[in-house]
């Protein structure tokens, strides 16, 4: 316990300086101090959010720094904190937002102070939802960040961009209805919305299977899991370079998160029951969208589609429900979060340049731009997994996890992997190597400092973790370890309770 | 007559004022002609708040008088409140309207105030002859503040047939009285609950003309026809005191009648609520989405909140009412929000009303854009807005009354339904701008920011109204 409500300022400081921009003047020097606001604000949020690291105790899976205050009367309180699943992604989403900012320093000039205010709203809803401790205060979260990313998609995306932001809304809004009707199910059920209650609260097995297949509508639409994958391309492609890397980085986290949080600990008979039909959509997601991802033409697309078959390998790694596997869940998205971020990020550096993300329109950049060529190729290589860096452990350790339970499910995913080195080294290799001979490459610069600023970290991230994955893997283990107790516990549970019959 | 006969007269108090204040308006405005009209206007507002006010200073608890055809109980104080608030944001919203169309005439305000007294009439009633005689005491200037542009062709056609229809669904409403009255031998509520014991052919005849009559004033599906006409046609402002208070007191009556006349009989009359609240929302998102007016559009809107409102009477609860109630009173804030905006819609060729218009909104007028994307937002239910919490507790009753089919389609027409309100915020924000408007007025603003702020900020601290609608829910079991 703190002294000060923590998980709340980190979760509404963001809005608090949403707010501030608000107030500011629409001219020139208004735009310039939206710009720097914004930074500072996700700076210090990010400074808070280390707090929690270093003040978080790695050793009990109880949640900490808990919060909780009458809200909507009744069972349904306002209740806020953190255990090893959702910690990592917290600090993943207040260490990408300064970098998202910066991102955008040049790139947006039309609507600059809507822009930050929308980001800065985002966030809060993001953090939000990782913090949240009760279930409707999680889905006020959850849902809350279509506004924002509605109109960042909208407001400041490419030609197509209301299709894009029409298709992401309603897709996932539609996912997500269903939910609402779930979490009301289970609070006259269980008589209370409260979270850690309702981790240990024995659903009869038919509701856990609706309740189970409506969360699933849901988080399998922000994950995106194939089929319902079609939205995602489509926001990437149109999105603003700083809105693909939320995207990618942080909202489609909060599929992997939910699984987490609410299916398996909530619904372990269900899960137990139909996690083949997960480990059948991920094989396909691994797979299909992988040889998708091989024809496309336009980078950001590629990237989406490989997000989505990275996502795949996310999802049967959690539903193995093998420590390894969760745990390696866990990592991948941490990974994922990184090395997605920084490929849009890499894709965004020639498009503020080029303004085309057409394959065919690069090729030879590194005659012209060596510092890019190898920054690109490193996350080219952590989007492979290759070992050394993080998106090997990850990988790794999902794979691990499943070949225990499901050899040929592990076997198959293996399959993507290759698959995976096909595309992207096929794009580096298209974008980045051979020689230099479209005339209109000839004057193209080399990466400027802000934008090393903005990708060092992420470099330094991705070779640290994929060495030395222990801090993250320490943060979670003692919630997976007993994540995965309970859901063994409650089926024995069960299952005695059958055999004793 | 003797003192021991006459009914007490206590909670009658607000309806006095309101009954007497519109007189004296009436005679002032009739000596003084056109140029009193701004005086009786602001008048107007001044007698609904003290009208309010009474309310609230009447003695607590369950108050009844007329042989106990009038009651005054949380429900109708709760309910009244919101009545009163939506006419006079009604009145005070055509201010700028009728002087710039010039149109300015005492018997507008004056017809408000007389048709707000029927409301609360109805609002209050508890036995059927008493609900008769407040519904046609809120329809009849209804009608007649409908074609009050009496000029325009669209104003008098929308009037008219407004006028028809509703003569119709009165009829209706009467017949299924009569048959009520018939099978159970008493017209007061708590004696047809008593009477009505395990039901029958020939109550639930009466019943289904009852609540035809009770959707015909809510504009649920089937009997929204006039709904999209007379909205488009009357007068702006008109169309949006149309759009909040009359639909209080439906929802009111329609909820007082369903739960303490026919209590032991729920199940019956649960399925026709189950269909006219599926067909509405669904008629509601999807004829929507073709609609290029803005008008045209608030109808079919209406026509879908109600379905979702009676969502939670279906559930024939405690927390259904609540559900409803939380539900009105939120939809209230909603339309009276969206409608300043509509107001505002001036430039110098005159008022637009067609979606297109509001091209770049944002750009042009950034608070009013913000504050109608966000009113919009709520309307689509989306988290973290008032208008989430609005669906919220009616699928919380609709699931606790095991009515999963009908919570399921809900949800799902709530998603054809955010398809069109995010297609005016698309307008706004995403396309270019026109010619911008005339500056807002002042009281639109007013309107505009209030609703704005309630809908954005409702999350904070949704306590007490959730609370409020909680006791109010309370007092009718």
């Amino acid at each position: 316990m703190t002294s000060w409500p923590i998980l709340s300022v980190v979760t509404f400081l963001p809005l608090a300086g949403a707010l501030f921009i608000a107030f500011l003047n629409e001219d020139e020097a208004g735009v310039r101090n939206a710009r720097w606001v914004a930074m500072w604000t996700t700076l210090i949020t990010f400074a808070i959010s280390l707090i929690l690291i270093w003040r978080y105790d790695p050793s009990t899976a109880d949640f900490q720094f808990l919060e909780k205050r009458p809200w909507l009367g009744g069972a349904i309180t306002y209740t806020m904190g953190v255990d090893g699943i959702s910690l990592p992604f917290v600090v993943l989403t207040t260490a990408l937002m300064p970098i998202s900012i910066l991102a955008s320093w040049t790139s947006i000039q039309r609507r600059v102070r809507e822009y930050m205010i929308a980001f800065l709203v985002l966030e809060t809803l993001m953090v939000g939802t990782f913090c949240a401790l009760d279930l409707v205060l999680f889905y006020l979260f959850f849902e809350g960040g279509l506004i924002p990313m509605f109109l960042i998609i909208g407001v400041w995306g490419g030609p197509r961009r209301v299709y894009a932001s029409f298709k992401f809304f309603l897709y996932t809004l539609l996912g997500s209805v269903l939910m609402l009707l779930a979490i009301m199910a289970m609070y006259w059920q269980a008589g209370t919305t409260d979270i850690p209650t309702l981790l240990h609260h024995p659903f009869p097995l038919a509701l856990q299977t609706w309740a189970w297949f409506a969360f699933l509508a849901s988080f399998a639409v922000k994950m995106p899991m194939w089929p319902v994958h079609t939205w995602l391309p489509d926001a990437h492609v149109e999105a603003p370079t700083a809105g693909s890397v939320i995207l990618a980085a942080i909202l489609l986290k909060m599929g992997g998160y939910g699984f987490l949080r609410f299916s398996l600990p909530m619904f372990p008979e269900a899960t137990h029951h139909l996690a083949p039909l997960i480990f059948a959509l991920s094989v396909v997601a691994i797979i299909y969208t992988s040889l998708v991802a091989l024809v496309q033409e336009d980078m950001k697309k590629l990237i989406a589609y490989s997000s989505v078959a990275h996502m795949g390998f996310v999802t049967m790694g959690i539903f193995a429900l093998t420590a390894q596997g969760v745990a390696g869940g866990i990592f991948q998205m941490i990974s994922h979060g990184i090395v997605s971020a920084a490929l849009f990020l890499c894709v965004g550096i020639v498009y503020d340049r080029m303004h085309t993300r057409e394959i065919a329109a690069y090729g030879g950049l590194v005659n012209r731009m060596p510092v890019y060529a190898v920054v690109f190729l490193v996350f080219t290589l952590a989007n492979i997994g290759l070992p050394g860096t993080s998106g090997f452990v990850g990988e790794f350790l999902t794979l691990i996890g499943t070949f225990r339970i499901n050899t040929w499910v592990a076997a198959l995913a293996t399959i993507g992997t290759i698959l995976s080195t096909a595309y992207a080294l096929w794009l580096y290799r298209k974008v980045v190597l051979g020689k230099l001979t479209k005339p209109s490459l000839f004057h193209i610069r080399d990466m400027g400092w802000r934008e090393i600023a903005i990708l060092a970290p992420l470099v330094i991230l991705t070779i640290l973790f994929g060495v030395y994955p222990k801090p993250v893997l320490d943060i979670s283990s003692a919630s997976v370890t007993q994540l995965i107790d309970n859901y063994q516990h409650a089926l024995g549970t069960v299952q005695s309770a059958a055999l004793s019959k | 007559m003797n003192a021991a006969q006459l009914p007490t007269l206590v909670p009658l108090l607000p309806e006095f004022v309101l009954g007497l204040g519109a007189m004296a308006l009436l005679m002032f405005g009739a000596f003084r002609g056109e140029s009193g009209a701004r005086s009786v206007d602001i008048a107007a507002i001044a007698l609904l708040a003290i009208a309010g006010a009474t309310l609230l200073w009447l003695p607590s608890g369950r108050l009844t008088t007329f042989g106990g055809s009038f009651v005054v109980d949380d429900f109708a104080r709760y309910l009244k409140i919101l009545a009163l608030a939506g006419s006079a944001a009604a009145i005070l919203m055509s201010l700028d309207y009728v002087k710039r169309e010039r149109q300015q005439r005492f018997e507008y305000s004056v017809l408000v105030l007389l048709s707000t007294l029927g409301m609360l009439m109805l609002i209050s009633a508890s036995d059927l002859i008493a609900l008769y005689l407040g519904l046609e005491l809120m329809s009849l200037p209804l009608y007649v503040v409908a074609a009050s542009h009496r000029n325009v062709l669209r104003s008098t056609e929308a009037g008219l047939k407004y006028f028809v229809l509703g003569a119709l669904s009165s009829g209706m409403l009467l017949y299924g009285a009569s048959l009520i009255y018939g099978f159970t031998g008493t017209v007061n509520f708590a004696g047809i609950a008593q009477a009505a014991g395990q039901g029958g052919v020939g109550l639930i005849f009466g019943i289904v003309f009852l609540f035809a009559g009770f959707c015909f004033k809510i504009s649920a599906v089937p009997f929204h026809m006039w709904t999209p006409d007379v909205y488009e046609g009357a007068p702006t402002p008109i169309t949006a005191f149309f759009a909040a208070a009359p639909k209080v007191a439906g929802i009111a009556i329609f909820v007082r009648v369903a739960v303490v006349a026919f209590p032991g009989i729920t199940s019956q009359w649960q399925q026709i609520l189950v269909f006219v609240s599926i067909a509405s929302m669904g008629l509601g998102a999807f004829a929507a989405i073709g609609q290029r007016n803005i008008k045209r559009l608030m109808a079919y809107s209406s026509i879908g909140h109600m379905g979702f409102a009676l969502i939670g009477l279906a559930a024939g609860t405690a927390e259904g009412v609540q559900g409803v109630l939380v539900y009105i009173a939120i939809y209230v804030t909603m339309t009276l929000g969206v409608f300043a905006v509509i107001l505002s819609m001036r430039r110098s060729t005159g008022m637009v009303e067609s979606i297109d218009q509001l091209a770049g909104l944002s750009r042009t007028h950034p608070a009013t854009a913000f504050f109608l994307a966000m009113l919009l937002f709520s309307m689509a239910g989306v988290p973290p807005l008032a208008g989430f919490f609005a669906k919220f507790y009616v699928f919380l009753a609709a699931i606790k009354a095991g009515l999963y089919i009908l919570a399921v389609i809900g949800v799902l027409a709530s998603v054809v339904g955010a398809y069109y309100y995010l297609a005016i915020i698309k307008v706004m924000y995403f396309d270019e701008p026109v010619e911008s408007f005339y500056a807002m007025p002042y009281e639109l603003r007013l309107v505009l920011g209030v609703c704005g702020l309630f809908n954005i900020l409702f999350f904070l601290y949704p306590g007490p109204l959730v609370g409020v609608a909680s006791a109010a829910a309370h007092s009718l079991f």
